[in-house]
């Protein structure tokens, strides 16, 4: 009895209630289409779980977007919202590729430098919404619209920029020098058989680690947090708001600029012309949300976002839309939102069953 | 004179083209903000609106009748929204989030469906589009032609803008709904129905953001393309912000953002500096505009709390 309580308590339990109830609802329009589910999410279990270098692959996808959840969900836990980290994502991943273009150091110091290169990057595009919310009182979503709109028309122009430009034609830049990736020693990576296999995962965990011990374990942590519950109290405790929420800001953008870092030092290896956002930080929402703002959940959150990602490329196999996953991943926002109600439900049912 | 004048025509032209999108979301956007629902939804509203206004043109033939089609389909997502941030009480960020997913998910979703696997729905014929009102008039490429003659709903619109001032300062709905977003408690306790209002609040922004949606593609351009909104809900919402969550104050930063839209589009026809320089210019100019003369932005008080009502 104690047990089944304790699974109507917790979170997880309705986290895979709403992904369940999402891939259902998924299913509904994919019938509506004329397609059969059983063959569309066959063939995404399938392209995902079938062979070791798919799983690589996910990990691959996941990376970035673990970075930017953890971007998120470190913002919503100091009471700011990064809508933000689209364009931190870009400013990140633009200084990495810039640096490691331009400079020539020996390897593991030139991927260093640019990992460096881009949180520094996206730490100062968070830090300049933050000194203008902090010095004149701008609202922090508003400006984090516009920077992420500048960030994108900035990356298209730096990616045109003569002294970076591939020489030979097409829209996109120079690859990155071979000491700057961050890709897998060549002898793994014939063995896993995937060319995109980098460290940028075990990066994501470390992340999500330290990530985890600054909010939880630490004297700074708590003063975020302390901010962002409530920040007049905050403020009579004699913590500098101000402060606060710009270290906040800072580290947040900086998370995210990792993100950007890790795709563009692992997969890409260079940067293209953007044609839209490719939205990395709109996912980082969706990768915090699932996790219920925990970065260690971000981790799994961001596999799965990962998982999703890469599987759903692969639906136009089968001649399934790949847009269906926007449809079970909104879907399951949803029903994670709303799962305090079933939470009430549940557990006014069970205490029926126990009077009665 | 006359580069001047015909120059002022194009940029005017441009403008009249920029705006009412981003006014038709925006304005919505306010009933919905000062109501206390935020509505980060915007852009998949006018995404979903967008398609079901290209694909009801296709298969009606009227544009009017089109517009309303891709109005309604905003509703029905403003629906969603309020029925999971009213009455469940969720965060109001999350379910806009969830609504960003679905209308874009589900405009390409169908329109692959839909369309033999295309993401672009087929062309539309002018027949089908909006109305311009002055057409055949003016010579083609005149500064009459340039400033009067556009679509129809690009004045309406300005019309509408005026409309919501009156709801929102000289009726009792407005009175309501303004007191609603600031203190629903004590609304609730003079007998107002604090669900009503921001139930109609709500589902009104998604159909206003619908309409802009559909003004995209039943004007500006003559079909649905993944991506002909990006990024233009999202717009609507900081200018809400930049207006300080008033219709009026709506009304001139959307047009602030037209009209550097309008620049824009002048500045990229002379190849001197690099487009992508120019495409910053309306954020660059917002944030100036930001921090030289609005400053601080106050957000109504009950803006994104989840009001539960007393038993």
């Amino acid at each position: 009895m104690k047990t089944k309580k304790g699974i109507l308590d917790s979170n997880l339990f309705y986290t895979v209630l709403a992904i369940m109830i999402g891939f259902c609802i998924g299913a509904i329009f994919l019938v509506i289409a004329g397609i059969s589910p059983a063959v569309a999410y066959g063939k995404l279990i399938d392209s995902v779980f079938s062979k070791p270098k798919y799983m690589v692959w996910t990990l691959v996808y996941a990376a970035p977007v673990i970075f930017t959840g953890l971007s998120v969900a470190f913002s919503f836990r100091t009471g700011v919202f990064n809508i933000g980290a689209e364009g931190q994502y870009i400013v990140g991943s633009v200084a990495a590729c810039v640096v490691g273009i331009l400079f020539h150091l020996p390897p593991v110091v030139h991927a260093l430098v640019c990992i460096l290169a881009a949180a520094i990057a996206g730490c100062l595009w968070s830090l300049i919404v933050g000194i203008l919310k902090t010095k004149r009182g701008i609202h922090e979503v508003l400006s984090f619209i516009m920077f992420n709109w500048i960030a994108y028309y900035l990356q298209n122009y730096i990616v045109n920029l003569p002294a970076i430009h591939k020489q030979s034609g097409g829209e996109a830049t120079e690859n990155v020098a071979d000491a700057a990736r961050i890709l897998l020693p060549e002898g793994l990576m014939r063995s896993l058989d995937c060319s995109g296999a980098n460290w940028g995962f075990v990066f994501a965990v470390i992340a999500a680690i330290v990530i985890y011990i600054i909010i939880e374990k630490t004297t700074l942590g708590y003063q975020l947090k302390a901010v962002g519950f409530n920040k007049n109290a905050a403020e009579f405790a004699g913590i500098n708001v101000n402060r606060s929420m710009l270290t906040a800001l800072g580290i947040s953008g900086a998370l995210a600029g990792l993100g950007g870092a890790m795709q563009t030092l692992g997969m890409s290896g260079r940067l293209s012309q953007l044609a839209a956002q490719e939205g990395f930080g709109f996912e980082g929402i969706t990768v915090a949300l699932i996790a219920g703002s925990n970065p260690l959940g971000c981790i799994f959150s961001g596999i799965f976002y990962g998982a999703m990602k890469y599987g759903g490329s692969k639906l136009t196999m089968v001649k399934a839309p790949s847009e269906v996953v926007n449809i079970i991943m909104g879907c399951v926002i949803i029903f994670i939102a709303i799962s305090q109600v079933f939470k009430t439900v549940f557990t006014s049912i069970g205490k029926k069953k126990k009077e009665a | 004179m006359d580069v001047i004048i015909t120059n002022l025509g194009l940029l005017i032209n441009a403008t009249l083209i920029a705006t009412p999108p981003l006014l038709f979301a925006g304005l919505g956007s306010c009933f919905s903000e000062r109501s206390g629902v935020v509505n980060i939804g915007i852009e998949g509203m006018m995404t979903i609106g967008a398609f079901i206004g290209a694909v009801a043109g296709l298969y009606t033939g009227n544009g009017w009748i089109a517009f309303l089609c891709g109005g309604l389909a905003g509703a029905v997502l403003g629906i969603i929204h309020a029925i999971v941030c009213i009455s469940f009480h969720a965060d109001q960020t999350i379910a806009g989030t969830a609504i960003n997913f679905l209308g874009t998910g589900l405009a390409l979703f169908l329109c692959k469906a839909l369309f033999d696997n295309s993401s672009d729905t087929p062309a539309l014929d002018p027949a089908s589009k909006l109305p311009k009102i002055f057409e055949g008039v003016f010579k083609t490429g005149s500064f009459g032609s340039n400033v009067l003659n556009v679509y129809g709903v690009a004045y309406l619109v300005f019309v509408l803008a005026f409309v919501c001032w009156f709801v929102f300062y000289k009726t009792k709905f407005g009175a309501h709904l303004r007191a609603v977003g600031e203190h629903p408690e004590a609304c609730e306790s003079i007998g107002i129905d604090v669900y009503k209002v921001r139930y109609t609040c709500v589902i009104l922004s998604g159909f206003m953001a619908g309409l802009g949606g559909a003004f995209v593609t039943l004007a500006t351009i003559n079909q649905f393309r993944p991506n002909v909104i990006v990024g233009q809900g999202f717009i609507a919402i900081a200018a809400v912000i930049f207006g300080k969550f008033t219709p009026h104050g709506t009304t001139w930063a959307c047009l602030l953002f037209g009209l550097c839209t309008g620049i824009k589009t002048l500045a990229s026809m002379s190849n001197t500096v690099s487009p992508n320089l120019i495409s910053m210019i309306p954020y660059v100019v917002t944030i100036i505009a930001l921090i030289l003369f609005v400053g601080r932005a106050n957000a109504p008080a009950a803006n994104g709390k989840p009001f539960v009502k007393a038993r």
